[in-house]
Parts: structure tokens; sequence; C-alpha cells
């Protein structure tokens, strides 16, 4: 039954993903309108709107470019880069691995922080400490991630203290990581910015169980109110968080957007604003194709494990 | 009201009690709570600040009035921005911009969630699914994503940042309003207006809609918040109104740079839009609490 679900839900998940390929080839190259004339500006000679038309293969039928790109997409080959006229994936295997980076680290403080946050909030229930933290990140949860992204510049770099820096300045062929504190910034906006997400929902989903009868069983049974909670109760209350912490990394592939770029950080964020303010095309499609891939494999490995840790379905049809 | 003078036949599709203005009463027991009516007192200064704020501008928003980021010129309690005009005057003047699109784009957004949600949910089988995966293709791109892919081949234009937002916003409402829809579908007041003859559009709008209105006051607060929040982002990355507008996203982008000299020009129109998505979030909240205590209540 549960290799069925699995198999099933694999394959729903590269269908989506062709798909998505779809949609990125569909909005970028096969829009009516001329995509070369587009990319170099209504001044530009017939000469360099021909030699484009033939680089990006506009000339052909649509199927058959579409069909040149996605057999280039499956191979690693990007294409060339319009800006520059560097492949595509030498422009950006630098960059991928910086955000890459980014997004890991702020997912591996703040997937602990939330979930620890929500099962505190939890067992405070209604209490002052409840309150303060409830109320706290449903401000947090309201604010946009620039908002929080210059809020932490004014803090911490430029207007109060003046301990980090406001920019991200790497020298090219230094990575991220060599540069701790250029990361420091960026990461804690990524983690304020899903943390309120996470913890609030691992705090409604502990409550429940917390009022469940086999938590009250584990209590009368003389259970320590340790092992009840992190034993017993935190376990099952996880079940739907797993769902929300997939959506919220999903998000951090899209929310590295605007961050990279209030901190010039450099990554993939960055790079995408760049590409559209340059009508870079190629570079556009590798990009939200990446981006809405990882949302896509995130989600699919989101529902895996809800499939392996639900009692229920891993074991109906024994 | 409507009510007392329906037909006969109204009455008996529909049990009085649900189909009586509920969104009303959603509303009113979320006025009681006091996140609310913070979140009220909150959006009203933002958005009295920004329908006003041109009337009391002391500046023309374009007029360059002293030297660029200045702090110090006398008359100007905020100084002059990056190019050297009146902070204070395009901050009162640049609020609209952001309020109008991201109203447009929530009510847009909300309104085609809500009509492919409903008819996945009454029609089931085949249009359901159908609905659904393509939803699920087009919630695979967050959305300032796809809004960048738009703007990547049709240049930035306002039209298409309201576009983009409400696209995006849809099928995330479709997937609420379906979910919420799919157990009144089963309520023996959808059978019995069937069995009447009514027809398919007057089932989705007369009995599913009036029953799933918590569920849908609460998609309203929550994407009316993220729509803020996109349509000053993608302003913010320079893709929504163009120089020389007075708009508080665009303001952020010009003045970043010398946010160390002149951190005015930035912290107002950051200040504003993190205040009014706190209100709009802080109502959300009060109508989602609501519902909820409405839900708890009538099964009781």
């Amino acid at each position: 039954m549960w290799r069925r679900l699995l198999t099933r839900r694999l394959l729903l998940g590269v269908l989506t993903l062709w798909l998505v390929s779809v949609v990125v080839f569909a909005a970028t190259q096969a829009l009516p309108g001329d995509a070369a004339v587009a990319i170099l500006g209504k001044d530009a000679t017939p000469d360099s709107v021909a030699a484009l038309t033939r680089q990006l293969r506009l000339d052909e039928p649509v199927l058959a470019q579409y069909w040149h790109w996605l057999s280039g997409v499956v191979t690693g080959d990007f294409g060339i880069s319009a800006a520059t006229q560097e492949s595509v994936w030498s422009l950006l295997s630098e960059r991928v691995a910086n955000s890459a980076f980014l997004v890991a680290l702020a997912a591996a403080i703040a997937i602990p922080l939330s979930l620890a946050l929500g099962v505190l909030m939890a067992i405070r229930r209604d209490r002052p400490s409840d309150h303060v933290l409830s109320t706290g990140t449903l401000v947090l949860a309201a604010l946009p991630e620039f908002v929080i992204g210059i809020g932490l510049v004014l803090l911490f770099a430029t207007s109060v203290f003046h301990v980090l820096p406001a920019v991200s300045l790497l020298a090219p062929g230094q990575h991220a990581w060599q540069h701790l504190d250029v990361v420091v910034l960026p990461a804690a906006t990524l983690v304020l910015a899903v943390t309120p997400y996470i913890s609030r929902i691992m705090r409604g989903s502990m409550v429940e169980v917390l009022q469940s009868d086999y938590v009250t069983m584990a209590r009368l049974k003389g259970l320590p109110e340790r092992a009840v909670i992190w034993r017993h109760a935190v376990p099952n209350a996880l079940v739907p968080a797993i769902q929300v912490i997939a959506l919220q990394l999903g998000w951090m592939a899209g929310g590295i957007v605007v961050v990279e770029f209030v901190f010039s950080y450099p990554g993939i964020g960055a790079s995408l604003v760049n590409a559209v303010a340059n009508r870079d095309l190629p570079v556009v499609q590798a990009l939200t194709l990446l981006i809405a891939g990882v949302y896509v494999l995130v989600n699919l490995l989101a529902d895996v494990a809800t499939i392996l840790v639900t009692p229920r379905l891993r074991t109906a049809g024994r | 009201m409507s009510a007392t003078t329906a037909p006969a036949v109204e009455q008996l599709t529909a049990p009085p009690a649900l189909r009586q203005r509920q969104w009303l009463a959603t509303l009113l027991a979320a006025w009681r709570l006091t996140r609310t009516r913070i979140g009220i007192g909150i959006v009203l200064a933002i958005v009295g600040i920004a329908l006003l704020g041109p009337v009391f501008a002391p500046h023309s928003p374009t007029a360059f009035v002293g030297p660029p980021n200045s702090t110090a010129v006398p008359g100007l309690p905020f100084g002059t921005d990056a190019l050297g005009r009146d902070v204070l005057s395009r901050f009162l003047y640049g609020g609209r911009s952001v309020l109008a699109l991201s109203v447009l784009a929530t009510v847009l957004g909300v309104g085609l969630g809500v009509a492919i949600g409903l008819t996945a949910a009454y029609r089931r089988g085949r249009v359901d699914e159908l609905l659904m995966r393509t939803s699920d293709v087009f919630m695979a791109f967050p959305q300032i994503v796809f809004g960048l892919l738009l703007v990547s081949v049709l240049g930035p234009k306002l039209w298409l940042l309201v576009l983009a937002v409400a696209v995006t916003h849809a099928p995330r409402v479709a997937r609420v309003m379906r979910g919420a829809a799919l157990e009144v579908v089963e309520r023996d007041y959808v059978k019995a207006a069937e069995a009447v003859g009514e027809k398919g559009s007057r089932i989705v709008l007369g009995e599913l809609l009036p029953n799933v209105t918590g569920p849908l006051l609460v998609e309203i607060g929550l994407r009316l918040t993220f729509s803020i929040g996109l349509i000053a982002a993608l302003s913010f990355l320079g893709f929504g109104l163009q120089p020389p507008t007075a708009d508080w996203g665009l303001m952020i982008n010009e003045n970043r740079l010398s946010i160390t000299v002149q951190p005015w020009a930035v912290v107002l129109p950051v200040l504003a839009i993190g205040a009014l998505t706190v209100g709009t979030n802080l109502i959300t909240d009060g109508i989602a609490r609501a519902t909820a205590r409405i839900d708890r209540g009538s099964e009781a």
C-alpha cells in the first residue's frame, strides 16, 4: 500500500516538474511578440536581432525550441547568457553554492528553533510567556522579508550598533562559508521570516496532542512529564509541522530573491533580479526552473516523510 | 432583510440560522477581540496617511528642494532624499499606489481562487482533478519568482504586477476554499437545492459561498497582507512604479545605498509598510479566532 502511495507521489512530482518546465518556457520564449527585440530593446540593429534570434533558436518552431531547451536542461546545459555570452551554468554555479549555503544555514537554525518555540508555547499555554511569544510571532509573520532585512541592517549595521556588514560583498572566487560575517544578517532575516509560521503550527498541533487520550493515559500511568512530552507528544505533533516546514523551505527558495537583493549577497536571488532587469532570458529560465524544482522536491520529500511517519499509512495493507 | 420576504422554496433549501449573514456575525465576533481593534487602528492610521497625505505634503514629491541626502535642511523634518527631494512629501504621496495595487490584486486573486475552489468542490471528478493539478503546478513557483518571470518578458508594467500577484494568489485561495466547501457540498440543503432543479452556478453562489464565509474572510485578510508585501517588494526590486513617481517600495530602492547618511528616506516607508501588514494580520487573526469560536459554538 505505502509503496504504491510512494510511487504515485513520485510520478506526480515528476509530472509537476515537467509541467513547470512547460510554464517557464511558455512564459519566457513562446509568448507572442519578438523575444529578441524584447531583450535587445527597440533601438537594436536588425543584424543583432537576427544574431540573437539564431542564438535563441527563435526562428525554429516552438516545439522544436522547447525540445532543444529541455534536452539541454536535462543534461545540465542551460544555454548561453544573452547578457554576458558566457554559459549560464558557469555564470551561476558559484552563486548556486552560496545560496544553497545560505538556505541550509537558515534552515538548520530555524527548524529546531521554531519547533522548540512551538513546544514551549504549547506547554506554557495561556501563560504570559505563551502570550508574548504568540503575539511576537504573529507580528513577525506579517512583516515582508525586506522589512525584516532592512530592520536588521538599521539595527546591527548602520544606525544603532555597528557590528556587522550591511552588504555581503565577496571577492570573486571566495565563498560565503569562508566569510561567515557576511552571512549572518541574510541568514537571520530568513530565520525570522520562517520561524513564526513553523512555531505557530507546532504550537497548535502540540496543544491538540496534549489534550489527547494517549497523553492523558501516559500521565495517568505515572510517566515523568519530560517523557510524556518528548517521547509521546512531540513525535505525533511533528506530523502537521513537516508539511509546513516543507512549505517554508520552498518559500525560502523564493525568499532569497529579495533577501539577497537587500544585502547584495552573491547568490542566485540577486542574479535573478539582475537577469530580469537585463532581460537575460536563458538565465531567468534556468533560475526560475531551479527554484520551482526545489519547491517540488521539498514538497515531495515532505509527503514521503509524512507517509513514513504516519503509522496508519505505513502499515496499511500489511 | 431579504430572508423575511424570500419565497417558501428558499426557506426550505437553506437552514435560516446558517444562511443569515454569517459573515456579519463573524465580523462582529472578531470586533470584540482586542487584537482586531488594534489592527483596525493601525490600518486606519496608515490608510489615512496614504489617502490624505498628499493634502498635507509641504512640497511637490518631485521638486528638488535641497542638497541630496541631507538631514539638516531647515524646514524639512526628515531631510532630503538621494536626489534632493523632500523625504516627508515623498512619503506622504507614496502610499496610494501600494494600497490601490494590493487591494486590486487581492480582490482579483481571491475572486479567481474562490471561483476555482468552489467549482472544484461542487463538480468533483475530472474537473476537480484538472483544476487542482493545474493549481499545484502554479504553486510550485514562489509568488515573487512568478512575478519576476512575467516581468522579465513583458517589462515592469503596473497591470502586470497586479496580474502576477493575483494569479499566484488564486491557486492558494482555491485550495483552502475547496477544502472548506467539500464538507458543505454533502449537506442536505445543497441536495435539496439540486432536487428543486437549481442551476449549478446558483448553487455555488447561493448555497456554497454563504456557508464558507469564515475561511473566505480569513483568506481575504491573509492575501491582502501578502499582496502588500509582494507589491512593495516588486517595487523595491525596481520592477514596480518607475521614477520619478513617489512610491514607498521605490523610495526604499532609491535611498537604500545612502542609508548610513540619511536613514529617514528608508525608515519611513519601511515602518509604514511593516505597520500596515502587521495591522492587516492582526485583523486576520481576530477573524480566524472568531470563526473558530463560531464553529465550535454551532457544533455544541
